[in-house]
């Protein structure tokens, strides 16, 4: 089976700062994989690339056998690469259920649509609710996004990038800033999201990382240092010294 | 019902209504001044199209009504002093045409370039195409350079008179309704929803797929072309046509009235152009520096009643 992302030698540095230090990673379709480091250590650098809001110095990206290195990110989108963003980032001044609507409504081809009010097409709006009941939001849906909380929001990211129906997931840290139950229905949640879609998983919990990870790539500033199932991760002398053994 | 909605039908209904009733009680001084009201509140509504719902902060809007008003002035000018055939004629569908068609030109070459900036950049560059094409007007002595074009025919169309102060207002009332619609048509839509989206968090828009300049380049041309048209009536109502009409301060006054009425709503930009007319009537009538004064109450409006006189309207409680 070919890999549905490959990177291959990618580099980026911000003046003195290497960020992603020639970087070569696969990732197969239906897997899990999740990328660990200290902070700092370039992961949403290298999101950020993938996803295409940051030109890479030089390397090589490729998504579905195509080079993607130079399309711009709303065309990386358009093949199926969605990512979800460590700080939050959603539409604040507009309803949950218009935010997932958006999503849902970029998948059907250009939007350059302008008569039919888009809150009164039936598809666009059972769509977005059923991406919210997924992530237990749909009581939510009406109110305006500013009103959430933390933890909702970051489930609201989840049902965006589902929305999109995207292949590929980038996830920058969905955990961040969750409460130990709210982490705990998250991990089920993405259990549950195993094999539906492939996804990159950035995420400093170990205990949930080694409980959904398929695979694990280890970086450090901006380098990888391994790569490997969950068993010869913890096994790995490098990755204990660099970075497990501060636990 | 919501408040605003009462808001706006019974304003534009009071619109529908005041004029008419001014004419036939011999106040034709207030046609006239409504009739300026409605036409720069085509171009507030606009304007509002890109900077209340597109959060494009244009400052240059003016360039179209010079535009819209030129497309009336030249080929009448032509017609009656002969010269330029191609383009010489008083027909009112050809006027239109030009208006809206150089307009949406206009606004698709400059937007082009502008709307690769953002923020503060966006504002100059936008303020830059408007006083470039200000100061072309100005230079080409055909067109009475800085002293404008009066021409002494309005433009001919079928059925109606320009001529006659009531039919020319009421045409400029149905083209505000018209406009009115075709905003909140245009917002409500699925371009609409990409188009607030952007405003609100352009990154995530991208992130979804959207490739967001180009929807914003087309609510940009949409809204030139608009007030384009709002400049071929305003160019009919004064039969007086200068660089004045697209000079930059009268790009922030378009500004003024969509801030002050309320952007991002439907009557905002209506009710910041019947304050904008009224105050200029009443101020200029006490004092020359009626800038003074009226740029005081826009910062007291934007500082205190955020969301503008529709804010207000809208009260607290009410969503
Ligand atoms: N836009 C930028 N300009 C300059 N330096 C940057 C920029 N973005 C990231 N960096 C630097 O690049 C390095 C990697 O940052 P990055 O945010 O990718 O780390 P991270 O692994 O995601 O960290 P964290 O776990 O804290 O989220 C850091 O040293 C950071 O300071
Ligand atoms: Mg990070």
């Amino acid at each position: 089976m070919s890999a549905l992302l490959k990177i291959s030698n990618l580099c980026k540095s911000f003046g003195g700062v290497t960020a992603t230090d020639n970087v070569n990673l696969e990732v197969e379709p239906g897997e899990l994989h999740a990328i660990i480091g200290p902070n700092g250590a370039g992961k949403t650098t290298l999101i950020s690339q993938l996803s295409g809001a940051l030109p890479p110095d030089s390397g090589k990206i490729t998504f579905k056998g195509m080079d993607i290195t130079n399309r711009p990110a709303h065309a990386r989108a358009r093949l199926g690469i969605t990512r979800s963003f460590q700080i939050t980032s959603l539409v604040m001044d507009m309803s949950v259920l218009d935010n997932v609507a958006l999503a849902v409504q970029a998948r059907q081809g250009h939007s350059f649509r302008f008569l039919k009010p888009a809150r009164s097409i039936r598809a666009l709006r059972d769509e977005a609710l059923d991406m919210l009941g997924r992530v237990g939001l749909e009581a939510r849906a009406e109110q305006p996004t500013v009103a959430l909380s933390h933890g909702e929001h970051r489930q609201m990211e989840i049902a965006i990038a589902l929305a999109t129906g995207a292949d590929l997931m980038l996830l920058d840290e969905p955990m961040a800033g969750l409460g130990p139950q709210e982490s705990v229905a998250m991990i089920e949640f993405l259990k549950g999201l195993k094999g539906e879609r492939t996804i990159l998983l950035i995420e400093h919990d170990m205990d949930a990382v080694f409980a959904l990870a398929d695979r694990i790539t280890v970086l450090v500033y901006g380098r990888i240092i391994a790569t490997g199932n969950p068993d010869e991760i913890r096994g790995n002398d490098d990755v204990r010294h660099a970075y497990l053994g501060e636990e | 019902m919501k408040r605003t909605t009462w808001a706006t039908i019974l304003f534009m209904l009071a619109l529908a209504i005041l004029p008419p009733v001014f004419m036939w009680t011999g106040n034709a001084f207030y046609v006239d001044l409504a009739t300026r009201l409605v036409i720069l509140a085509i171009a507030a509504v606009s304007l509002n199209l890109i900077l209340g719902f597109g959060g494009m902060v244009s400052f240059g809007h003016a360039a179209y009504i010079g535009i819209g008003a030129y497309a009336v002035g030249i080929p009448v000018y032509y017609e009656t002093y002969g010269g330029a055939d191609a383009i010489a004629s008083y027909g009112g569908a050809f006027h239109i045409l030009v208006a809206v068609g150089v307009s949406a030109l206009f606004a698709l070459l400059t937007g082009a370039i502008c709307l690769r900036t953002k923020g503060v950049y966006f504002i100059m560059i936008t303020m830059a195409f408007g006083q470039m094409i200000y100061y072309l007007f100005i230079s080409i002595e055909e067109y009475g350079a800085d002293d404008g074009l009066v021409i002494d025919t309005r433009s001919e169309l079928p059925l109606v008179s320009l001529d006659d102060p009531l039919q020319l207002y009421a045409i400029a009332y149905v083209a505000l309704v018209i406009a009115m619609l075709m905003v909140r048509t245009i917002v409500n839509s699925r371009f609409g929803m990409v188009l607030q989206g952007a405003r609100g968090n352009n990154e995530r828009l991208v992130t979804l797929g959207y490739n967001t300049y180009l929807y914003r380049l087309t609510a940009y041309v949409i809204s030139g072309a608009m007030c384009g048209f709002a400049g071929a009536l305003l160019g009919n109502f004064t039969t007086f046509i200068s660089p004045d009409m697209m000079g930059w301060s009268r790009s922030g006054e378009l500004m003024f009235m969509v801030i002050l009425g309320g952007s991002a709503t439907m009557l905002g930009p209506v009710l910041g152009s019947a304050v904008f007319i009224l105050m200029e009537e009443i101020l200029s009538s006490i004092t020359i520096y009626w800038h003074l004064p009226f740029g005081l109450m826009l910062m007291g409006v934007v500082l205190f009643a955020r969301g503008g006189l529709m804010g207000l309207i809208k009260g607290k409680g009410d969503k």
